[in-house]
């Protein structure tokens, strides 16, 4: 298990310059000069104009634009922003912002998840799992667009049960309803997915020479099925952390939520490339490391899978 | 005597004793989509204390269903209509859950079929045991060591140790002691035991078994014993009841219904049990059973030949150990046999002991590490593609599983067809007529080829593969467990239709199988392997008659129902 993580660990380097250098490549290739767009389309003197690409290293070949990016970020230097901000710093403001929201959004759908799919899946066919189904079919077509929105006009405006938009530092009371927008989706897929998994289980071999030995039901169910059943809700659960992270861009937007997701959108709008690769980077980073979790979690749900 | 379609109404017959379970006329229905289905009309069942009594029936005859009624484990859909199931005086037809929970384990224990399946693969042995310790009140203080205690008295060796492993470290046969340390952890008064060991190797079988049997007569424990397999029955219960189609049809002391079966099912189960006629055709040739196996065993004079020439075949699998290192484990070692054309050679031997990898390595569907196989003249290892694909024209298998190895999506016509369209055999109406005509062949109506394997029984489908295996018109048939998987009375008609096809096509087969019993019925030449190595090889009538290896000695003894005097 040691030799394991440490392996994992060991693979995120070739990973992590694969994807900065990809998502280099990418930035460098979008059409558009930045430049320009920093001066807001107005005219620039072309001297003052080289004079922002040397300082940028924008003139140089997209190689040694690469090159002078890792060396430095060996000595911790993310570069700067066009406005002149340190690109780290602006990243430590909003990378709590979207844990906060993240994690909040994963605890609605982990929690509510679970236990609506158990009791779905154990009574299957009843008026109680059919509800359920229905619900989480509806959630999952509307776009989350529309969902965001619509909430936000109904609880946030109508009943005014909480804030409409996220008040700047983002409080934790403020994020509960983007958080509630951000889970629905996933919830309602965890809860298919539980519930599926539910069923499965629940007729198994060993569920009934559980109950042969004179287990009680709610032991039989808690022990027996639930544990098994957990083992593909918890691998979709970690594969969500990771995009729960990096992809709230259209919550963040509704909901004004300082985050990665805002900052994200608007350095890519900038071709801010310093900030894109290092935004990215750190959501590389945090994929892999949810991955590794859930890798470790699964062995620890199913003993069978050997971490090797 | 037997007693033909009258349950043996002990009950007013001795006093001081009751009847430990008792069921009178069960009804068990199940609601399925397409209206209900009557699993068990007439289940009747007298069992006394510390007495063993098998259950004895084909699937689907309602055995299992029976017996688990008792246990109030009738899957969700399953219903008791009808009758009494009374226990030790109490009647738990219908019983409250809090009271058929307070009875299983510690008064009626279970222990099931697959020993695969059947322990949670989650959690460890030790934990598996001790919670039926715990749910029935005998945990007491150091429940570690009554942990240990029950799991060694099932005849785990170190048990202590093993309580903490999980299922997927325990081979088979200890699954199936830990499940039987389970069912015995409580000293219930009644075992049901569910074909417990039908997914095991004879020897383990009969160790497993002689087991159960001293444990259940110390603790005096009645034992419910579910089998489709008469002979096994017989040599282990003192009572036998034979179910078909959902009703019992006859019941009485066991070697009594084996010497004068009343009913006409019993009659056919027992001239068809492979494991009492392979006994019987020498003691008593003028049994029932004797047409049967004349028919099988026709004697093949002009033996051509060698058409399947194995020579110093060895398969050498890497078995990964974590990161650059890898253990070799042989599965085939240095094996060499030949076929004549036109003859049966049966590969026997336990789970393990490679002869499905040689099988494989036959069909060209593994490479072997080392050692040539000849077939018909041509030295078939490092063929090109295309030389193969003419082999495999020549070259057909049967495989075990018929519910595995028919695709679901493919009807049955295209099922056959296949093979002749990759081929390039004929054009649509050409395949078609033969497709009809291989449906004949294996007797089956020609109207099936427009039917889904999931709509045929696993006879049907086995002749099916059969008929798959024939489209090509194949001069060897490899043959792997392909009757395994099957009740007796379709086993003993598949075996039929394997020989009369032999006879009729002049086949050649190579018959991979577990069960000594059907070779005796099938094979004209017997390899016997054991750890990749053939013990043994010569012909049927030396093995069985003469056995040379201490191995083939053990499997023939541990053939359930050879050492029963008829």
């Amino acid at each position: 298990m040691i030799t394991f993580t440490l392996k994992r660990i060991l693979q995120l380097i070739p990973v992590f310059f694969g994807a900065t250098l990809l998502v280099y490549f990418l930035v460098f290739a979008t059409p558009g000069d930045p430049i320009a767009a920093l001066s807001g389309g107005k005219p620039m003197s072309p001297a003052v104009a080289d004079a922002l690409r040397a300082q940028y290293n924008l003139d140089q070949p997209f190689w040694v634009q690469y090159f002078l990016y890792l060396k430095n970020l060996v000595s911790f230097d993310l570069g700067q922003t066009f406005s002149g901000q340190q690109v780290s710093d602006v990243i430590a403001r909003a990378m709590p912002v979207t844990a906060r929201l993240a994690v909040m959004a994963l605890a609605i759908e982990a929690i509510f998840g679970v236990v609506f799919g158990v009791f779905a899946g154990l009574k299957k066919g009843k008026l109680f799992d059919s509800t359920v189904l229905v619900a989480s079919l509806l959630v999952i077509a509307v776009p989350t667009f529309v969902l965001g929105f619509v909430l936000q006009f109904v609880v946030g405006v109508k009943l005014s049960w909480a804030k409409p938009t996220v008040s700047s530092g983002a409080p934790w009371g403020d994020l509960i309803l983007p958080a509630v927008v951000l889970g629905l989706v996933s919830l309602a897929y965890v809860i298919r997915l539980t519930r599926t998994s539910i069923m499965e289980n629940k007729s198994a071999d060993y569920v009934r020479t559980a109950t042969a030995k004179g287990l009680s039901r709610r032991r039989v169910v808690v022990v027996h099925i639930l544990r098994n059943s957990l083992i593909p809700v918890v691998t979709f659960l970690g594969a969500d952390l990771g995009s729960l992270m990096g992809g709230a861009i259209v919550t963040e937007g509704i909901f004004n939520v300082p985050g990665i997701g805002n900052l994200l959108y608007q350095a890519i709008l900038k071709g801010e490339s310093a900030t894109v690769v290092a935004v990215v980077s750190v959501l590389v980073l945090v994929f892999v490391i949810a991955n590794l979790v859930v890798d470790l979690l699964y062995a620890w749900l199913d003993p069978r899978i050997r971490l090797v | 005597m037997s007693q033909l379609l009258k349950g043996p109404s002990v009950n007013g017959s001795s006093d001081e004793e009751r009847p430990l379970l008792e069921i009178r006329d069960l009804a068990i229905t199940f609601s399925t989509p397409e209206g209900p289905v009557h699993a068990v009309r007439n289940g009747r069942l007298t069992v006394m204390p510390g007495e063993t009594v098998a259950i004895v029936g084909e699937s689907g005859s309602g055995k299992s269903t029976t017996a688990l009624a008792a246990i109030g484990l009738l899957p969700g859909n399953g219903k008791v209509t009808g009758g009494q199931i009374i226990f030790d005086g109490e009647d738990i037809t219908h019983p409250t859950e809090a009271r058929i929970v307070a009875l299983r384990g510690s008064s009626i224990g279970m222990v099931p079929q697959d020993p695969m399946s059947n322990l949670n693969p989650v959690w460890k042995i030790g934990f598996q045991v001790k919670e039926t310790l715990k749910a029935n009140g005998l945990a007491g203080n150091n429940s570690k060591e009554r942990v240990a205690q029950v799991l060694a008295d099932a005849g785990l060796p170190n048990a202590a140790a093993r309580a903490g492993q999980y299922p997927h470290e325990f081979s088979g046969g200890m699954r199936q002691r830990a499940l039987i340390a389970i069912g015995l952890a409580c000293r219930p008064r009644l075992l049901i035991a569910d074909e417990p060991t039908s997914a095991l190797d004879v020897t383990v079988q009969q160790q497993i078994l002689d087991h159960l049997d001293t444990m259940t007569s110390e603790l005096g424990t009645a034992v419910v014993l579910i089998t489709h397999d008469l002979g096994l029955a017989a040599e282990r219960a003192e009572k036998i009841v034979v179910m078909y189609k959902g009703q019992v049809v006859e019941s009485g002391p066991a070697l009594e219904i084996l010497r004068n079966p009343v009913h006409p099912y019993t009659q056919r189960l027992v001239a068809a049990a492979p494991s009492l006629a392979s006994k019987r055709l020498q003691s008593q040739p003028t049994e029932v059973a004797e047409d049967i196996n004349a028919v099988v065993r026709t004697e093949h004079v002009v033996a051509g030949d060698d058409i399947l020439q194995v020579k110093d075949l060895t398969k050498v699998f890497k078995i990964r150990r974590g990161l650059g290192r890898s253990d070799d484990f042989t599965a085939v070692d240095n094996v060499s046999f030949s076929v004549k054309r036109g003859t049966t050679t049966a590969i026997v031997g336990e789970s393990g002991s490679g002869k499905s990898t040689v099988a494989q390595m036959v069909l060209n569907l593994l490479k072997p590490t080392s050692g040539s196989i000849t077939f018909d003249g041509q030295v078939m290892t490092n063929r090109s593609e295309n030389q193969l694909f003419k082999f495999r024209r020549r070259v057909q298998p049967i495989f075990q599983d018929p519910y595995g190895s028919l695709d679901p999506m493919y009807s049955i016509y295209r099922t056959i067809e296949e093979p002749l369209r990759i081929h390039g055999i004929g054009d649509a109406k050409t395949r078609q007529t033969r497709v009809k005509e291989l449906l004949e062949h294996v007797a089956m109506p020609s109207s099936t080829m427009h039917r889904f394997p999931n709509e045929l029984s696993g006879g049907q489908r086995q002749r099916i593969a059969i008929a798959r295996a024939l489209a090509l018109n194949p001069e060897v048939i490899i043959c792997d467990e392909a009757v395994s998987a099957l009740d007796v009375l379709v086993q003993a008609q598949i075996l039929n239709l394997l020989s009369s096809l032999q006879e009729e096509l002049n086949l050649t087969y190579l018959f991979i199988t577990h069960d000594l019993a059907v070779v005796r019925q099938i094979a004209d030449d017997v390899c016997v392997m054991e750890h990749g190595r053939i013990v043994e090889h010569s012909t049927t009538d030396e093995v069985f008659n003469n056995p040379q290896s201490e191995y083939t000695k053990n499997l023939l003894r541990a053939i359930p129902g050879a050492t029963l005097m008829l």
